[in-house]
């Protein structure tokens, strides 16, 4: 597999999988503050904008500017709309790879954003989310159904597992996690999907505790961090042609992942909560690293070269 | 149909689907009628689908950095068996020729020798690389793929308008163009034995084959492509795809002691044969443009070494010079004892000063082509040229008067056209595509017909506002259809897993694999029916119950 294809491939899935996030988040985000209208709205927006990493500086927030930020403006990086468009640019650059159902997919979500944006001016942002939210949940589908697992699927995964350790850890930096409103908690559960599941798990015993325990460590719900851990650490297993764990595990970016993985297992409840901040700092840490080493390592471009004019002595 | 061909101007030129008085030509009779049946209403709903399918699978081309549709008509264009015939003899026969002028020109220069070019208005030629010169191909092929683009004179007759022997394209949209006409309007096919044209890149990577090194047992084979900016970027998608080899941009490439290398996730592996679509001037970066950045260094020489092969090979652009054009039918009768099969365009030269003045004091009747130029750049069509274009016009070719040819204004022959509601007589060209092998030219039977769009213009370029038709090449009664892992031919067992065998719409039923429709023939179910869920729980029950307590209330 050609490195400039399977680095198309990866961030195809980072993209594809935070433009779901974010839609999911803005969605219940933006629902709860319809509810909720005493509450302190521009705090909780900030607090929004400063998880996904944005900065708005001294400029008021408003809904419509954080929709703009995280969903319409193809200016913002960190909008649903710029990451879509780099799945499809990537994906333009890799079509000869990509299954046709697939490349149609992402191409024809691309081309309806404009149009969900302009219905979204007056039916609301909620269009805008659930359109997203279905796009990529079928562009997903096809993923499984049509790709072949071979390495090209393997870098596509890997982008969708990082992502997903990334947004999740954003998702708990929240101060509202400590807080622990109900309708806050609930929101952050059903941003991950994972509202009912916890119900029946923790039997409807919704606090900070619980919610961040089922967020960062259930091994059965696909959008745990320790689920995505894992699955990572299997991906980048499968990659590895040399591989050779009998005397313990060469690969850095599969070591740093594992380490995580136990850390997230073996801690009690207690040791997990107490740290939470440092935690989440070093998970996102550890994305961007493991992101670095398995571009260096598999993606590694050549050094352009360039031609000097010649000077005469 | 009357509503649809209101206005419709009868004999304005040679129209291929009308007699000047409205008639529709024999050939035409059964699209005529299926034309007519559907009606104005749903033939226009059909084009708006016909150009949703084609946006949502991403079939464009990239005009000065937007991604634009190259829009196809929903009304085909019929060449019969017999019409074809001349074609592809005249195809052929133009392709071995400059192919023996190409070996010529970068071997022996025997051509020169016996007068019957110029040495001159070769090595004057903006396209001569020297660079080439005896750089002799693994199988002597240089020109593995050609477009060779022809029209329809006022009397009908096929005419060569120019060749291009560089990086032709357009192949995909003829592939393309098949697949969603025949996904919209499959009706309009019935009547009609039409050939198929899928098999196009499982020829184009045959000859791939071909033409690898001398003993490289299994070729790796790529497609070169200058990025995802290129006009031509989603055909080389198709053909990479459809061949299943890998698409690859110059800084994928590595020459390390005259070896191309690619440089994948588990290391580098040796490339063999580059089918490259990254123009002359941008290919090394050593030999031609120091600021290429979409090309490798080292290619051309690796080339020379025999280590890889260059398809279409470097320096190609000499022999489809327009000047070069002007001497094609002499080239023809002295490679190869042959009369042209195909008239060229009636040309003029400016070589000689009365020729030049004599060109001069016509340029009002004239078209006038720079001879380097391509996508229509730069030609002047004197009738319709306004006084000014026409000065300017003239101050360039007298400076200049290598830099140009004349041509007489040929009023190409028209298709009607889908504007709107009504069919309009639009003017169309016809670019075949030839594949040579090193055995034999192989002429895909369909090629790209280009329309202008807007109402008497003449350009059809895809940059200049043109649309494209399928073209359909009729099989004769007497030769039997070909199925199209025909064309697949030797190399099949190779190609396996390579998408190339996909059913043609246009196939004559029964044309599948043999032996396959003995196991699985439809006319009775399979042994084994497909399992079920349990039964639902009796209805009527549950519903009692509930009716009970209501009633005991």
């Amino acid at each position: 597999m050609l490195s400039r294809i399977a680095e198309s491939l990866y961030w195809i899935g980072r993209y594809l999988e935070r433009a779901d996030a974010k839609a999911r988040v803005l969605d219940v985000h933006l629902t709860r503050i319809q509810d909720e209208p005493g509450t302190d709205q521009e705090r909780q927006l900030r607090t929004l904008l400063a998880a996904m990493g944005v900065d708005p500086g001294d400029a008021a927030v408003t809904p419509t500017s954080v929709v703009g930020l995280l969903a319409f403006d193809q200016e913002s990086p960190a909008s649903i709309t710029a990451a879509l468009t780099a799945a499809r640019e990537n994906a333009r650059g890799a079509r000869e790879i990509l299954s046709s159902e697939l490349w149609e997919a992402l191409n024809v979500t691309w081309h309806g954003l404009a149009e969900r944006r302009m219905a979204a001016a007056v039916l609301g942002p909620q269009v805008f989310c659930h359109y997203v939210r279905e796009r990529t949940a079928m562009t997903t589908g096809l993923i499984s159904t049509t790709m072949v697992r071979d390495d090209g699927w393997r870098f596509l995964s890997l982008g969708v597992a990082l992502e997903r350790i990334d947004m999740a850890a954003r998702m708990l930096s929240t101060p509202a996690l400590a807080e622990g409103r109900a309708s806050v908690l609930a929101g952050l559960l059903r941003s991950v999907g994972g509202h009912d599941t916890f119900v029946r798990v923790y039997q409807g015993a919704v606090s900070p505790a619980n919610v961040a325990e089922f967020l960062l460590r259930d091994q059965l719900s696909p959008r745990s961090v320790a689920f995505s851990l894992a699955a990572a650490e299997s991906l980048l297993r499968e990659l590895d042609p040399g591989l050779d764990d009998r005397l313990g595990v060469a690969d850095g970016a599969r070591r740093a992942l594992g380490r995580m993985r136990l850390a997230l297992e073996f801690r009690s409840s207690a040791e997990l909560l107490d740290d939470l901040p440092s935690l989440i700092e070093s998970l996102l840490r550890l994305t961007s690293r493991t992101s670095d080493e398995v571009t260096s390592r598999y993606f590694g471009k050549s050094l352009l070269v360039r031609w000097a004019e010649e000077v005469a002595l | 149909m009357t509503d649809m061909l209101a206005g419709y101007r009868f004999g304005a030129a040679w129209d291929e689907v009308y007699t000047p008085d409205g008639e529709p030509r024999p050939t035409y009779g059964g699209l005529h009628e299926a034309l007519t049946a559907a009606g104005p209403e749903v033939l226009a709903s059909l084009a708006d689908f016909l150009a949703t399918v084609f946006r949502d699978q991403g079939i464009t081309f990239d005009h000065e950095g937007v991604e634009r549709p190259f829009p196809l008509d929903i009304v085909p264009r019929i060449i019969t068996a017999a019409e074809w015939d001349v074609v592809e003899r005249g195809v052929a026969q133009r392709v071995r020729a400059l192919e023996a002028f190409l070996d010529d020109v970068y071997g022996s220069g025997l051509v020169f020798r016996d007068g019957v070019v110029p040495r001159q208005v070769v090595v004057s030629s903006q396209h001569f690389h020297r660079q080439a010169f005896g750089i002799r191909p693994p199988n002597g092929v240089r020109v593995h793929v050609s477009g060779i683009d022809l029209v329809r004179d006022e009397t009908g007759e096929f005419r060569v308008l120019e060749d291009n022997l560089r990086t032709p394209s357009g192949v995909s949209y003829v592939v393309e163009n098949r697949r969603a006409l025949a996904r919209v309007l499959p009706d309009l096919f019935a009547g009609h034995l039409v050939r198929p044209v899928a098999g196009y890149p499982a020829r184009l990577l045959e000859a791939l084959r071909a033409a690898a090194p001398p003993g490289v047992e299994d070729p790796t084979i790529v497609v070169l492509t200058p990025g995802v900016h290129n006009a031509a970027y989603s055909e080389h998608t198709l053909l990479a795809r459809q061949m299943g080899v890998q698409l690859v941009e110059g800084r994928d490439l590595s020459v390390v002691g005259n070896e191309v290398r690619i440089r994948t996730t588990r290391g580098h592996q040796r490339v063999d044969v580059i089918y490259r679509r990254v123009d002359d001037d941008f290919l090394d970066p050593v030999q031609f443009r120091a600021d290429s950045m979409v090309g490798s260094p080292g290619l051309l020489n690796a080339a020379r070494a025999g280590n890889v092969t260059l398809a279409n090979a470097v320096g190609n652009g000499v022999a489809d010079d327009k000047l070069i054009y002007t001497y094609v039918p002499d080239l023809i009768r002295y490679y190869l004892s042959e009369e042209p099969v195909l008239r060229n365009v009636e040309t003029w030269r400016l070589d000689t000063p009365e020729n030049i003045a004599q060109v001069l004091s016509n340029l009002g009747d004239l078209v006038l082509k720079p001879v380097d130029g391509s996508g229509g750049k730069g030609i002047v069509i004197g009738p319709q040229a306004t006084d000014d274009e026409l000065a300017a016009l003239r101050s360039a070719v007298e400076a200049n008067p290598r830099g140009y040819v004349a041509q007489r204004p040929v009023r190409l022959s028209t298709v009607p056209t889908l504007i709107g509601d009504q069919l309009a007589p639009r003017h169309v060209d016809l670019r075949p595509f030839a594949v040579n092998d090193g055995r034999d030219v192989w002429v895909l039977p369909g090629g790209l017909t280009r329309v202008a769009l807007p109402e008497g213009s003449l350009i059809v370029n895809s940059s200049q506002g043109g649309g494209s038709k399928d073209t359909w090449v009729l099989a004769s009664p007497a030769r039997p259809a070909e199925p199209v892992a025909d064309a697949v031919g030797e190399s099949s067992a190779v190609l396996a897993g390579a998408d190339l065998t996909e059913p043609e719409a246009d196939l004559p039923a029964g044309a599948g694999a043999p032996g396959l429709g003995d196991h699985v023939d439809g006319r009775r179910p399979l042994a084994v029916p497909p399992d079920l869920g349990p039964a639902e729980p009796p209805r009527e029950q549950q519903q009692q119950q509930q009716q009970a307590r209501e009633a005991a209330c």
